[in-house]
């Protein structure tokens, strides 16, 4: 089961890897921060996987936790910045 | 109990799968955000649940089970935080405007947008 766990996780940092394009090459800012959104929910996901191929779920449950409010956080307040500042 | 962990572990990684393609290849920001803020939701919310699933195979201990609930408070907190993250992000773009990919550069919506008193 470690090596299905192993092979989801390299699945998703090629996901991770590819949706990077768009995240930096993408023509509006709004697409910047749904790239870097997209790649903070792979980052949850990689966090929890990571917890059950080392057997330190307690740990690693933890930062998915705090992970998943400041991505949240964070996508909140630059739509919020984008909002007033407009894009420019 | 381990191969319906595995087939939701699965099922989430086609979701993502499918909202990476639609967010290399869909023309517009609003359509790349239909993308990936449906299955990036749906995605993270399968995974986290089998993992939860999977973890309780070896037994049922006060402490795997608490590990368990704190896997799916991860998936019912993003399952209600992602669609009000995109709601937020898609009206900031709306308000700045943004305006939507047509065919052939029609205009579809009223800019700038009707505001109320």
């Amino acid at each position: 089961m470690e090596n299905f766990f192993i092979n989801i996780s390299v699945v998703l940092g090629l996901l991770i890897i590819i949706s990077m394009y768009r995240a930096i090459m993408g023509p509006t800012i709004f697409d910047r921060i749904i790239g870097s959104g997209f790649i903070g929910t792979k980052a949850i996901v990689v966090l929890a996987l990571i917890g059950f191929i080392y057997q330190r779920i307690d740990m690693f449950i933890d930062l998915a936790i705090v992970y998943s409010i400041l991505n949240f956080t964070g996508t909140l307040i630059f739509s919020k910045y984008f909002l007033t500042k407009g894009d420019k | 109990m381990v191969i319906l962990s595995k087939i939701l572990i699965l099922a989430g990684l086609f979701f993502f799968l499918t909202s990476v393609i639609g967010l290399l290849r869909f023309p517009d920001f609003y359509s790349r955000m239909h993308a990936t803020g449906k299955g990036d939701t749906l995605g993270a919310f399968l995974v986290l649940s089998g993992l939860a699933l999977y973890n309780l195979h070896h037994g049922f201990e006060w402490l795997v089970i608490v590990q368990s609930i704190k896997l799916l408070l991860i998936a019912f907190f993003w399952f209600i935080v992602s669609p009000t993250a995109t709601h937020a992000l898609l009206r900031s773009a709306y308000e700045s405007g943004k305006m939507p990919w047509t065919k052939d550069n029609k205009t579809v919506i009223d800019w700038p947008p009707q505001k109320e008193n």
